[in-house]
Order: structure tokens, then sequence, then C-alpha cells
């Protein structure tokens, strides 16, 4: 299999370990990345406040090159780089009166035959691989964390229940995780408060980390960048909080999977995380 | 050459301040055919009637245009005058000088004018008018009730008191619907089995009822007072005749374990069971289903432990086709799943119920005994939620209107467990509280300050499970979006009341409209709110839109009195505004070509298929014929015809394009 | 333009609900221009669209299709069934070269006597401004009556 890849700012920054395990589960699975040449910011969650034409043109920018890069498909990791790819497409679909204006902003074609996935689609579809290729079984109890972005709002993103969501409670299964039973599958986190107002984060995603000890789980497995950075960086903010020592790791999705497959646990970042990734080695994962 | 008499009338003032009328009956005297032209002060009045007869036996006129009023308020009685006095009531037309032309014009010429060209119409129109007839079908006084609930109970005793003869067809084994379920009712909390079950003996033991339990409406043809409906009587594998309802079998079937639908799933019952102990006919059914003898080919307990050798394990179901005159609908609503609710946990949560699983909890003869017990784990709730418009007035996932009942019985429920929990704490999320009726607001207010059950205005985001207690996240809009956390023991859901399984199906059996949400359209909302567009079929209750009892039981008398006054005639008559397929000498037959275009553009299946046969029997052609019983008179298929072959008797092509070459 | 000009306006409308409207117009005694003449049909299902067309060919300057509101048709779908023909004719009578100006489909229900009176206004004054409908006889004239 052979598909486009967007990896966007944050994969390139604060969460290189998504990018590094992404990369690496997908070429154990013989999935070739071709990165999308030259790519910008997708606007994320500051562009579409502030201008409706910026919001999409960044996107499309991003669109138009893969299909000048014949790609069909393109994979963004990111949930907020995934959702403003699928909003950009959408908007240009349902008004084709824009797609002037967009094209000449962009200095490019845009033809909108690019098809967007996020990580949850793709390793579905190599779902039977992974579990033959499954060396280490994963067999944690965890809390699948999938954050707003990634179900919703259901008619953009159109894949799973925007409420309960089951995909990632599918795959940790197929690696031999145990998910628990858990309300706060799409609760908020606190996502861009990140930086500006961390005691809300705190709060927020303090509840999450709370809950999820508290039902049993031994990891929060996660698909967002803006996710993990609340329940990973801010553990601090969090802890003093709830004044309580969480140690409770939080890993995403391709981590589990890559430890599941065997690989090596600095090619998938576990050690750039916060909270330590502990019961790697209980787990009898080599390191 | 035609011989028409034209009458105008002044109509008082209303028409004479603005239309000369003298100068019209002038200027009509000069239409060619116009025999006969006056104008007169008021032409309804008894001497304007009879002016209008006497011109028309003194001048032998054929044909009459009365220029007056609108011919929706006075054809009829202008035509039964020129009837009286013998010419053929159809000749009689009516120039609307009033509503079309005084009233919305300003005095002058150009209003005479138009008068006259309005009269000048109509004469047209006289001329190729043709003497009709009013058409007679006979009526069969026997009427099918469909739906065994409150609602189809009381139509159907009320047509039977009424003197004629009733088929109560009803799906399940017993009558009682969804009333048999309840525990109390509101306004008055009586209890509901109580006031229904002697209705339903009533019902059972009424000389004049036939009731079908356990059996199904196939197929239905004809048209009013004429159907024939096919019934299919599920096989109860047992002669009903020889069963005593002892109830023996029930007790020694093995096979305890299967959800009763009757308690909602809160309870088990039987394979071989009576949905209820006060179940009418008190004659038990086999779940094939369920039944270990049709899953297995062993057991037949029940067999030989029956003390009069009753049960048929071979017995098949039974076609049964009947005359009917009349049909009421009668067949009841659903709720809505608590596993449509996704926020709520998609039905995973056990204590998360609906309002007809809390029946079933606070009724006297429910799985509990009536005593208050949460379905996990059997323990007392100390507090419950209650969330009214759960799937209502939602357009986003659920349905866009009222249910209309919720409001109340949510008032009713928080009451009954109050009334059974006194240290209970009861909270009700509403949106708003829709109380119209006899002593309903008054209920509610009882429910807020006596039995102080909390109202919060808001909405639920979401319901989780924690410790054993379910989480109601809330909102109360009443205190700026405050949100609100209760820690629940039972959430109790008002579902959307829905159109009942299969009503679409059923609606196409019969033939009657329905809405995108399955309820049977009635003929007018406001004027004639029991009947159908199929002349024929009447309706009652929930399966025209959220019904209440009290609403049900009105409907219902109301669909009742209707039966019974098309049974009050020996033959009925109806206005021969109806469509014809020409029809000629051989070899022509026809100038229809069989396309049967018409066929689906009839809004009432009028249309059916006529073989012209030779005298071998061999079949010439396939002619459409229109059904004088059925049709309605739209005209629809008279436009749709390649050929021209239809005519609308009335409204003629002929007429119509001489009315148009007239302007 | 002739400053005389009155032009004659038929309406095709339906039984159950715009002649009732009409009705209503009148018993409100809401006024409007005197031009338009009723055809009262059953139902705007009954109207075979060649009676639009013998309408203007007899000197009609303009024509009034009305009936009841989708869903609201006495007959339950008789409107349907016009409205789908309407869709056909309609641009069967734009490649023919009918100006579609001087003919109207609307609905008008029975309780909207002030939306007749303002539909009756708002053609009339369309058609007067377009003046008599000469090029559509002129047509008819030329080819096989």
């Amino acid at each position: 299999m052979r598909i486009g890849y967007y990896p966007g700012c944050s994969l390139l920054g604060s969460s290189r370990e998504f990018d590094e395990s992404t990369r690496a589960v997908l070429k154990a699975l013989d999935v070739e990345l071709v990165e999308v040449a030259d790519w910008n910011c997708c606007g994320a969650s500051s562009a579409h406040i502030l201008n409706h034409e910026l919001s999409i043109a960044l996107p499309a920018r991003i669109l138009a090159l893969a299909e000048q890069a014949g790609l069909t498909e393109i994979l963004a990791p990111c949930a907020a780089c995934s959702n403003r790819l699928l909003s950009a497409q959408q908007e240009l679909e349902k008004h084709p009166e824009m797609l002037a204006g967009i094209e000449k902003a962009i200095e490019m074609p845009y033809k909108g035959t690019v098809k967007i996935v996020n990580i949850l689609e793709v390793l579905d579809r190599l779902k039977d691989l992974i579990a033959a290729k499954t060396v280490e079984p994963f067999a944690k109890k965890v809390a699948s964390y999938y954050g707003c972005l990634l179900v919703r709002p259901p008619r953009v993103v159109n894949f799973d229940r925007p409420e309960d969501p089951q995909s990632m409670d599918r795959m940790l299964r197929a690696v031999g995780a145990t998910p628990v039973e858990w309300p706060f599958k799409t609760e908020c986190c606190g996502a861009a408060f990140s930086v500006t107002r961390t005691d809300i984060v705190a709060k927020l995603s303090g509840k999450l980390v709370q809950d999820a000890v508290k039902r049993g789980a031994d990891a929060i497995v996660v698909a967002c960048p803006m996710c993990h950075s609340n329940l990973d960086l801010r553990r601090a903010e969090i802890n003093e909080y709830l004044q309580q020592e969480y140690a409770i790791p939080a890993m995403f999705i391709t981590q589990v999977v890559g430890l599941a497959l065997g690989l090596d646990p600095k090619a998938l970042g576990l050690h750039r995380h916060m909270v330590p990734v502990e019961f790697a080695e209980t787990a009898g994962v080599q390191s | 050459m035609s011989r028409i008499g034209v009458f105008t009338c002044h109509c008082g003032e209303n028409i004479g301040a603005t239309v000369d009328c003298v100068k019209v009956a002038e200027m009509c005297k000069d239409i060619p055919g116009v025999v006969h032209s006056v104008e007169y002060k008021y032409m309804c009045s008894d001497p304007g009637q009879r002016q209008m007869q006497e011109a028309i036996k003194e001048h032998q006129l054929d044909g009459v245009v009365v220029a007056a009023c609108s011919p929706r308020m006075h054809e009829p009685t202008f035509r039964r005058a020129a009837g009286d006095a013998g010419i053929n009531p159809y000749m009689c037309e009516m120039a609307n000088l009033r509503e079309h032309c005084s009233w919305v014009h300003e005095k002058g010429d150009a209003t005479t004018q138009k008068a006259a060209d309005l009269i000048r119409v109509l004469v047209e129109k006289v001329k190729h008018n043709e003497p009709l007839h009013p058409i007679k079908v006979p009526v069969t006084r026997t009427a099918m009730v469909i739906g065994g609930g409150v609602g189809g109970i009381q139509v159907a005793l009320d047509i039977a008191n009424g003197g004629h003869k009733v088929v109560l067809v009803e799906k399940s084994p017993s009558i009682g619907g969804h009333m048999s379920q309840l525990s109390e009712t509101f306004p008055t909390l009586d209890c509901s089995q109580c006031i229904l079950t002697p209705r339903m003996v009533e019902a059972a033991q009424h000389p004049n009822i036939t009731l079908m339990t356990y059996s199904e409406v196939e197929k239905v043809d004809g048209f009013i007072g004429n159907f024939k409906v096919t019934v299919r009587k599920k096989a109860r594998k047992l002669d009903e005749k020889l069963c005593t309802g002892c109830g023996l079998c029930i007790q020694k079937c093995p096979n305890k374990k299967i959800s009763d639908e009757f308690n909602e799933g809160l309870g088990t019952r039987t394979a071989i069971y009576v949905p209820f102990p006060q179940a009418v006919p008190n004659k038990p059914v086999i779940d094939l289903q369920n039944c270990t003898y049709y899953k297995t080919g062993k057991c037949k307990v029940c067999e030989k432990m029956c003390p009069t050798n009753a049960i048929r394990f071979d017995q098949e179901d039974e076609l049964v086709t009947l005359d009917i005159g009349a049909i009421v609908l009668a067949t009841g609503f659903k709720l809505m799943k608590t596993d449509a609710f996704p926020e709520y946990g998609y039905g995973k949560h056990k204590d998360i119920i609906d309002g007809m699983q809390f029946e079933r909890l606070a009724s006297a003869s429910g799985p509990t005994s009536g005593v208050m017990k949460r379905p996990s784990d059997g323990k007392e709730p100390e507090t419950v939620v209650f969330i009214a418009c759960s799937g209502s007035r939602d357009r986003a996932k659920g349905v866009p209107y009222c249910s209309k009942i919720c409001c109340m019985y949510t008032a009713k429920h928080a009451m009954l467990y109050k009334h059974k929990v006194h240290s209970g704490k009861a909270y009700v999320f509403y949106m708003d509280i829709r109380a119209a009726g006899k002593d309903y607001d008054e209920f509610v207010r009882r429910a807020i300050e006596e039995d102080e059950v909390k109202y919060i205005r808001g909405r639920v985001s979401k319901i989780y499970e924690e410790d054993g207690k379910l989480i109601v996240m809330g909102a109360d809009t009443l205190m700026g979006g405050e949100p609100v956390v209760i820690k629940a023991d039972m959430v109790v859901l008002a579902t959307a009341v829905q159109s009942n399984d299969r009503s679409e199906e059923l609606a196409q059996t019969l033939h009657v409209s329905y809405d995108s949400y399955g309820f049977f359209a009635e003929a007018h909302p406001k004027l004639r709110p029991v009947e159908t567009n199929t002349a024929g079929i009447f309706l009652a209750g929930a399966c025209q839109a959220p019904r209440d009892i009290p609403e049900t039981v009105a409907q219902a008398s109301g669909a009742a009195a209707k039966v019974v006054g098309l049974f009050s005639n020996d033959e009925l008559t109806r206005e021969p505004i109806v469509a014809v397929v020409n029809r000629q000498a051989a070899p022509v037959y026809s100038t229809c070509v069989g396309c049967f275009l018409c066929q689906g553009a009839c809004p009432y299946q009028a249309i059916e298929q006529e073989e012209i046969k030779a005298r071998s029997g061999e079949v010439i052609m396939t002619l459409a014929r229109i059904n004088p019983g059925l049709c309605q008179g739209c005209g629809t298929c008279v436009a749709t015809c390649r050929t021209k072959a239809i005519d609308l008797q009335g409204f003629s092509n002929e007429q119509i394009y001489a009315e148009l070459m007239t302007l | 333009m002739d400053e005389k000009f009155e032009p004659k306006i038929t309406a095709f409308v339906c039984n159950w609900c715009t002649y009732a409207g009409a009705d209503l117009t009148g018993t409100s005694r809401i006024k409007y221009q005197s031009n338009v003449r009723v055809l009262r049909v059953p139902c705007t299902g009954r109207i075979d669209y060649m009676m639009v067309l013998k309408a203007l060919h007899k000197g009609a300057d303009g024509v009034i299709v009305s009936g009841c509101h989708p869903n609201d048709c006495h007959y339950t779908s008789g409107n349907y069934h016009a409205r789908r023909r309407w869709m056909v004719f309609k641009k069967m009578m734009e490649v023919m070269g009918v100006d579609m100006r001087r003919i109207t489909f609307s609905w008008v229900s029975a309780a909207e006597g002030a939306r007749w009176a303002q539909l009756v206004n708002e053609v009339t004054d369309q058609v007067r401004a377009l003046g008599p409908y000469a090029e559509f006889r002129q047509i008819i004239g030329a080819g096989i009556e």
C-alpha cells in the first residue's frame, strides 16, 4: 500500500513520537508513506475563526499538492489536521462558486480527488495483518480516548459514532489490550487552553486521568497530538490540581500497536514522554 | 339549439352596488342560446327560486346560469330548485359575481363587463353540460376495526351499540393494547386496568362484535360500503373452542425464561402463554420462536397436561375473507427504544428505562408487583431522574414533532414514584411543560407543589455509570445554563411516540395516505379529523398522531358516529363528478390504448384493467375502466391520458374548452 | 406602449384551495384588479396544459395556474402531477420561444385570501408591462390551426 502523508506541525514538534511511531508501524506493515512536498499549515484552530477563505485555502493547498503528486489518499494522523482537510474539501464541494477564488489564492488547480483518512482508518484496514504480526500482545487494560475532533462534527468527519465511538477499542482488542468501559471517551481535554489556561486543562484533563485510573486502566490511549499534550505534558499541573501523583501513561495508538508488533520502544518515541511509560519493561518488551 | 336562462342576483347591495345588474341582464340577452335573462334582488330567497322555477317551465329552458354568489355557497340550493322544476340538476351552473367580482373590484364599467364575461363563460359551459345522475352504491352494514386497544374497543362498542355488526381485529393474542399495560392514568390517577377490563369484557361478550385476536389484515379490495378484507388468523396452535383457559399448560411449560413483551422485557414468560392475566380472550398461544418442541422436535408437555386436549401442534394459519362496509384504523403507536440515545449509553445501562417500562414497574400486576425496584439489582431507587422530550422535538437525532403525552405521564410517573418511595428524590428535566387539557396543568402543579418533584428546565447531555450510580449531566437553563449533575439510581426516558411497526405497509394495503413518520393522514386536519382520504376508511387514536386516552376515546366515538351514519343508508349516493373512459362500438371499442398511465396517476386506485373478449373468450384488448365507487373526480387521469380517452363528468374537455373559447 | 391596454388574464384554479381562497378574498373585501377571469376545475391535476395554450390563443395575455400547496391537495396528489407536468411544459415552452413571464404557476390555499389578491395584482401588472401577447397569436396563425 502506498499512501500520502501529511504530518502537520505537531508531529514535527511537540508530538514527534506520533510521527515516529506512525512511520515505524506503517513501515513494519509494508505501507509506503509519501510525504506531501512543500506542505503548509492546515490552519488548525486559528484560521477558521479569523478568515473563512483562508481556512479553506490552507488545507486546499495541501490537497492540491497531493493531487499534483498523483496521490489518491492522504493520511493526516493529527485529528485537527484531518478535521480541517475534511472541512475544506466538503466546503468546496458544497460551494463550487468559491473554487476560482481559492485556486487563485493557492496558485494551483484544485480538483478535490484526494481522500483524507485518519490513523484509525488506516490501522483498521491493516487489522488482519497487525493481528498476524503481533508478537507481544499489549495485555493491559486501556482507556481509549478519542477526544473531540476525531469523531466530531459527525457531518464533517463521518467517522465512527460521535458518542461512545468504538474504532480504537476494536484496534486495541486486536493487539491484545482490554478497553475499559469508559464514559469519557469524547469529553473535552481542554485542547488549546494547554498554552493559555493551564488551570482549565488541569481541571478537564484531570477528570479524565482520575476516572481512567478509577476504572482500572493501565494506560490512556489517544490518537490526537493535542490530547496527548494535555494528558502527558500537563500531567504536573493535573497532579498538582488533583493533589495526587497519577503515573498512568498516555500513549498514542501507534505506539501501542508498535509495541505489539515488537518494535523498538525508542523507534516509537516512548522515551520522549513526560510521564514515563513504565510498564513497558514489566510487560517484557525489549528496550 | 340550447334554451338557456340567466338569472342575475343583486344580493341586495352586495352585487348591485358595484355591478350594474340591470345592464348585465340586458347584455346576457345577446349571448347566443340565451332565451331568458332577468335580474332580481335576492335569487336565493323563496320568491327568487320560485321565479327561476316558473321561468324554466314557461320558457322551456334546458339549462340555467345563476349569477350570484360562490357556487361553494349556493350551488346545491339552485341545483335542487332546478331539479324540482323538472330539469336535470346538473344543468344548472353558477357564475360567481359576488366573491370574485363585486366584492373585490371598484364600481365601474370594467366590473360590470367582468360580471357579464363570467356569465358568458358559464353559459357556454351549460350548453355543453350533460344530464348527470347521482351514483348509487350498496352498503354492507358490517364494520371492521383494526387494532384492539382502547380506541379500537371504543369504536367497536359504539358501532355495535348502534345496532351494526363489527369485526375487531387485533394482531396480538389479547385486546387491551397499551392501556392494559399502564399502571395509573392521568390526571385522576385511577387504575388503568380497572377502567379498561370491563370494556374489554363488554366487547368480547357483545352480540354484535366478533373478536379476531392474533390476526392481521392481509389484503383489502373494493370501495366504500363494499370492501373485501382478507384477514390472516395466525395459528394459536390451540383449539379455542375446547380450551377453558385453566392455565395448566402455562404452569407446566418448561421454557420459562422468555423476555415478556407485556412487561416490556422486565419480566419473563413461558413459551405457551397469555400476555397478561386479564387477557381477552383468556386463551393461550404458543410462541413458535421459543417453543422447545418447535426448536428441537421434543417436549409437548402442554399437550400432555391439557385436560381438554385442546393443543393443536398441526394447526396452520387461516385466511378469512370478509365483506365489510367501513373500516376504522385504530392501530396505535410504539415508543422509541432507549437504545436510540447515544448520549444515554445506547441502552446499555439497565437502569435507564422508557416510560412504558416504568408503567410496568409501577403496576400492581407488574414484575415487581408495584414495588419500586430498579432493574439492575432490584434495589429501591433513592433518586430517579425523568427526562422529558427524549427523542421528541429533536430534529438532529429524533423526531421533530411533540409526542404530546410525555409531559403528562412524566408528571404522573414522578408522582407515582414519590407516592411509593416517600423519601425518594424525583427530578424532571424538561424543555417546556405542555399540559393543555382538562385538569392537566393542575395535575402537573400537584406534582411540583404537593409531591415536591424537582422540575429542571434543561436538557441532559450525558449519562454515565459510576460506582453503581448513574451520573446525569444536565443544565438548568433558568439558572443561566448552570451545569447540573445528579447522581441517580434510575433514569426514566420519556421517549418519543412513533407510528407503529409496519404502519406504512398497512396504509398501502388500505390505500390510505400517511405522513413521513408513518402516521395515517386525516382527510382534513381540522374539519375531517377522523376520516381518511379514502372513502369509507376512518381513523381513531394514536395511529393518526400522538394521542392520550381521552382524545383517543373521543376520536373513536367520532369515527364510530361516522360509520353509523354511513350505515344508516341502504345505498350511498355520490356526486356524479367522476371520470369515465369512453366506450365505442366494435371494432374500435374505445380510444383508450391501454397504456395505463392513468392508473399510476390516480390517487384512489379507482382505475381497473378491463379485458375486452371476443365470443371465443380470446382477449382482444385491455382497456382502462374507472370504478365510479372509488373515483373522487379529481380529473388527474383526464389530463394524463394521451389519447383523451378519459373525460371528467361535470368538467369535461368539451365544457372547459367551450369556456375558454368565449374569453 | 398603448396607455389604454388592459391585459386579459385567465386563471385556472382548483376548487378546493385557490377557488376557495379567492372566495375568501371576496369575503374579506380585499380589492384587486378586475382583469382576471377565473375558470374552476376540481384539481390542478385536471389541467391539461393544452388549455393554457388555448387560452393564450383565444386572446389571453397572461395565464395563472394555481392550486393547493404541496401536501394539501384535496385529492392527495393531484397537485404533484400538475407540478410535474408543469416542469416539463415549462421547459418545452421555453424551447419553443413562449414567453414564460406570461404564465404563472402558484399555490394559493383556501386561507390565503390576501395572497390571491396579491398574485392577481402582480401578474396583471407584469403582463400589462409586457403588453399584448400578439406574438403568440402570430405564431399560431403561421402554423396549422
